[in-house]
């Protein structure tokens, strides 16, 4: 029998509940408002026979003595192919079969179609030796091959007794039996559930990221790779450019599946996902990109204690397609509000605060959240990776704020978005000296790119952050002492960092051919410039150093806009080698 | 209100706190709204059979053994055509007497719109200002604030835009608003002969500070009828949201609730989000554009108000006196649309992005100018004719009192554009350079 309860306080949308059943911290239950309104909500203190519950929705109208049922388990993502293009609430429930304009109190859909036939061709035998997440068939899923695996809720070694012949098989059919040391035999179907609070850890290993992710943009690529299985925040004041960054590494990164998160930003902004995704191409496949994402959406004004979940609910879904040998990308945007969503309730418990009234654990939150992404050796020996790339919004651009400073000691990669880049519309705005990717240190990196891009490329990019640190540095002189104040040397210095930073840190995202640089192509205009910027140069005045500088930035500007190896692209280029 | 059948009434009230107060009730509904003492008073926690009741109006005079009247029902706003031309309070009530309009009752605050049921913003809403039109572009759909310092004139910047923006509704919520304000809108609109496409929510200062929040509420509420049930294009004004949070932070400090930065609550950017998130374009035709004031103080838009609001809204638009020409002008540097990417250039004529581009990128050379100037360097020829551009752009483009088409607008600057420079150094595109550069 379940345990049930009785309501006996509310604030907002934390709830009391007596009961005299057994319960569980994070336990979900349901509250009966009246009118078949049935309100989710988790279990967070517990304390004697009352227990405090966080509603995932608007509390309106329910009174004290409303009937609470406790489910038994904490709160699940459903896991089963057909999840792929889908666009979920933070709990899962598919926003498309919800019928209406509003999202009514209460109300719930199916995660998946269960009536749906799905293609399944067996991997695994009779006799065979599984443990959870081993692959024991698959069928396709638009571009992907989906993997049924032995769900990750089985501890411990299994053996397999029968797995159903080729044929197509609805989700809940039983498409294998399974037996355990002690005998006892377990149906497998095509689906299974998992508590997005825990990580799955159906996997033998977890390396150090050796690869490096390509997302196409030249300023994280070139300068501060990112890593597959790797981890990175970017941080800045509103009107950075972070969604537009976000948006351009959706679109781009070469990854099997997307995981946009979008958790409590505005509507609009997913909106945008909806209306462009179904049409635009990915550049390194040729499908549509819709096919390839998924969208767990809890807008700014949808209800908050969700939105807390939606960052869990993404990350599991992403590690249950890792078990699968796929490459992940999970994109939050914003960590900050799940962070606020934290801090709301912990003031509703009367918690005592830390820092700007943020729960004192916070920084313990978001690295474990992080540590969840990850390159992971399967037990079949293939790989499979969840990369975690996370914006955060600094309250009043101040990265000296608990989310920024908490979110710094967890992600491996900073892409902070500078105030003064954006001002000047250099975009994308991240600072080049003030981010960093960790991974550019790791020896396996290293050897990867000097491996797959060419030889002294580590050496080279760090070359080209000196090249900026000393244009900063020379362009501060010239500020200080007048343009004719100095020698033209330094002119030169800071020309040659505006050169690097136009054409390789500088990016239109609006541009159909600059938004997207393959790797290739960011070494050659990379080599390119940084050739220049190691010749010499003999200038009559700063004039004349400004004027031959502008000229330049313009050629290559005009060569970015061509498609790579054209014609046109090649005339540029013959046009720069003219004026060296 | 008059107290009717069913409702229950209670005489024992056993606290009484500056804004709240505290009695043994069953059967109360959460958010449900009550009558204390004769004043409007709303749930805000339940323990056991203790319930707290804020009281809008302050507990000044609340006798223990006044009387409390619960309604059953958190408060509502009866919505109808009848609402049109019409000016209530924050209980929706008519300020200047008159009947109560008849309608179908709605619950304010309600819920959201499924963000899969929305459609992407298209709709090019035109002022005739423009540093609004030409250069921050604002769509049907979109939520978008004046920062502006309190001596600035937004509510006559944001009265005129609404009066030539061509919606079929104008909202008008009002908070905190001083009576000369209050008079300044009902003239306004009355000469302008618009009322009956107006509603108005107002409270003035004159009211107490904890009922403003119910305002936006209320005028969203009537506005999601406009656009959902009528179809009709629906624009709310809010101003001045700086007192809205202010309002919020006073209600939080009295529920004993612990401040983040700037004294305001925790919870101010859901606060805030739950109001502008209903700007909306939907399916049916119908649209919610919410243009919104937040007073900055001493133009500091990192205080927690104008921050949070900067990180809700689709960009922010920045008033400011311009010293060359004596007129207020719509800051080209600090003002931001973010949705002027999807109307630009294909809803309006071809060569707006590059033009608009190019005359802020001349705006900031003439500031450039300006700068050298200051510090005593020599201007060259360019900086002299940079700064006679910027002297015409603001007085002819930028000034709020400019009332022209787009069209117009991007002809004044191609003018001023053959004026001052050579094609060249305007770098924009030569094709369109070809078909629009003023003919000698």
């Amino acid at each position: 029998m379940a345990t049930t309860g009785k309501v006996s306080g509310i604030v907002a949308n934390m709830v009391v509940v007596k009961t005299d059943g057994a319960v569980s911290q994070n336990e979900i239950c349901h509250v009966d408002a009246g009118g078949g309104i049935k309100l989710m909500a988790e279990v967070i203190k517990v304390i004697g026979d009352e227990v405090y519950i966080q509603v995932f929705d608007s509390t309106r109208g329910l009174a004290a003595g409303a009937r609470v049922e406790f489910a038994g388990h904490m709160l699940e993502v459903t896991l089963a192919p057909g999840m792929l293009s889908k666009s979920y609430d933070g709990l899962q429930n598919d926003l498309e079969k919800m019928s209406g304009v509003f999202i009514e109190r209460g109300s719930t859909t199916d995660s998946i179609d269960f009536d749906t036939k799905w293609e399944f061709t067996p991997l695994a035998k009779a006799g065979d030796r599984v443990v959870a997440g081993s692959w024991l068939g698959e069928v396709p899923e638009i571009n992907i091959t989906h993997r049924i695996m032995v769900p990750f809720a089985l501890k411990g070694n299994y053996t397999v007794k029968s797995v159903v012949a080729k044929g197509s098989y609805k989700v809940t059919d039983t498409i294998s039996t399974v037996t355990d040391t002690q005998g006892i035999e377990h149906n497998v179907t095509m689906v299974q559930k998992w508590p997005v609070k825990k990580a799955v850890k159906a996997y033998t290993s977890k390396p150090r990221p050796s690869k490096v992710m390509e997302t196409g943009v030249r300023a994280i690529d070139t300068f501060n790779p990112l890593t597959e299985g790797g981890t990175g925040f970017i941080p800045g004041p509103f009107g950075a450019g972070k969604t537009v960054l976000q948006h351009a590494i959706s679109k781009q990164a070469d990854a099997d599946i997307i995981m946009v998160v979008a958790c409590g930003e505005r509507a609009n902004e997913v909106v945008e996902i909806f209306a462009e995704f179904p049409h635009l191409v990915d550049p390194h496949t040729g499908h549509k990109l819709m096919e390839r994402t998924i969208i767990i959406c809890n807008t700014s004004n949808m209800p908050v204690a969700a939105r807390e979940a939606s960052v869990y609910t993404g990350m599991a879904i992403s590690e249950y397609y890792r078990a699968m040998g796929l490459k992940v990308l999970v994109l939050a945007d914003s960590t900050s509000r799940w962070a606020q969503a934290l801090r709301e309730m912990s003031n509703r418990l009367e918690e005592l605060p830390g820092q700007d009234a943020f729960p004192m654990d916070l920084s313990a939150i978001i690295s474990n959240f992080y540590s969840r992404a990850g390159l992971v050796y399967l037990p079949n020996g293939e790989t499979g990776s969840v990369t975690f790339l996370g914006t955060v919004s600094p309250a009043g651009g101040n990265l000296k704020e608990p989310v920024t400073e908490s979110t710094k000691k967890a992600a491996r990669c900073f892409y902070a978005l500078s105030q003064a880049r954006a001002d000047s519309k250099r975009y994308p705005a991240i600072d080049p000296l003030d981010s960093y990717s960790k991974y550019l240190e790791y020896p396996e990196v290293q050897e990867y790119l000097e491996r797959t891009v060419e030889p002294g490329w580590v050496g080279k990019v760090m070359r080209g952050k000196t090249l900026v640190q000393r244009g900063k540095e020379a362009a501060e002189q010239i500020n200080i002492l007048g343009d004719d104040g100095v020698p033209v040397e330094y002119h030169e210095r800071f020309w040659k960092s505006e050169l690097l930073d136009a054409v390789i840190l500088q990016q239109d995202a609006f541009d159909s051919t600059d938004a997207y640089t393959s790797f290739e192509r960011q070494k050659y205009m990379y080599n390119m410039v940084l050739d220049i910027c190691g010749r010499s140069f003999t200038f009559d005045d700063f004039e004349a150093c400004s004027v031959f500088f502008k000229g330049l930035i313009n050629d290559f500007k005009q060569m970015n806009y061509t498609a790579f190896e054209s014609d046109a692209f090649h005339n540029y280029r013959k046009q720069i080698e003219n004026k060296l | 209100m008059t107290t009717t059948a069913f409702q229950r009434v209670y005489t024992r009230i056993e606290n009484i706190t500056k804004a709240t107060v505290t009695l043994r009730a069953d059967g109360v509904g959460n958010d449900e709204l009550a009558t204390v003492g004769g004043r409007l008073a709303q749930v805000v926690k339940i323990a056991g059979d203790e319930v707290t009741l804020q009281v809008f109006a302050g507990t000044e005079g609340i006798a223990t053994d006044d009387e409390v009247v619960f309604h059953g029902e958190p408060p509502v706003l009866r919505v109808g055509d009848a609402l049109a031309g019409r000016f209530f309070n924050a209980y929706g009530l008519p300020i200047e007497g008159g009947e109560q309009p008849e309608g179908d009752p709605r619950q304010i605050g309600g819920p959201t719109v499924n963000p899969f049921r929305r459609l992407q913003p298209s709709e090019l809403i035109a002022t005739g200002i423009a540093g609004i039109d030409l250069n921050n572009t604002i769509v049907t759909g979109q939520k978008i604030p004046f920062f502006a310092d309190p001596d600035q004139p937004y509510n006559q910047v944001m009265a005129t835009v609404a009066l030539r923006a061509k919606a079929d509704k104008i909202i008008l919520g009002g908070m905190g608003l001083t009576n000369d304000d209050y008079l300044y809108f009902k003239n306004v609109f009355e000469n302008a002969g618009a009322l009956d496409r107006i509603v108005s929510f107002v409270n003035t200062t004159e009211a107490p500070p904890v009922e403003r929040l119910l305002v936006p509420d209320m005028a969203l509420t009537a506005a999601e009828y406009f656009a959902v049930d009528k179809g009709q294009k629906v624009l709310v004004l809010l101003t001045d949201m700086t007192l809205y949070a202010d309002a919020l932070a006073i209600v939080s400090n009295r529920m004993d609730q612990i401040p983040s930065k700037d004294s305001m609550p925790g919870s101010l950017y859901s606060d805030l989000s739950k109001i502008y998130e209903k700007a909306v374009q939907l399916p049916n035709g119908g649209s919610i554009t919410i243009i919104a004031v937040t007073t900055l103080s001493g133009g500091d838009i990192t205080h927690a108000i104008p921050d949070n609001t900067g990180y809700i809204t689709e960009g922010q638009l920045f008033l400011r006196g311009d010293s060359d020409t004596g007129k207020v002008i719509v800051d080209p540097f600090r003002s931001l649309s973010r949705l002027k990417q999807l109307v630009i250039g294909k809803e309006t004529r071809e060569d707006h992005p590059q033009v608009m581009n190019a005359a802020v990128r001349l705006y900031a050379d003439a500031a450039g100018a300006k700068t050298k100037l200051e510090n005593g360097f020599d201007l060259s020829d360019y900086d002299e004719r940079a700064l006679s551009f910027a002297k015409d752009y603001s007085e002819h483009l930028l000034a709020i009192d400019v009332n022209i088409t787009i069209d117009e607008m991007l002809d004044t600057a191609w003018r001023l554009f053959a004026k001052y420079f050579s094609p060249a150094e305007t770098a924009i595109k030569q094709e369109l350079i070809d078909k629009y550069w003023p003919k000698a």
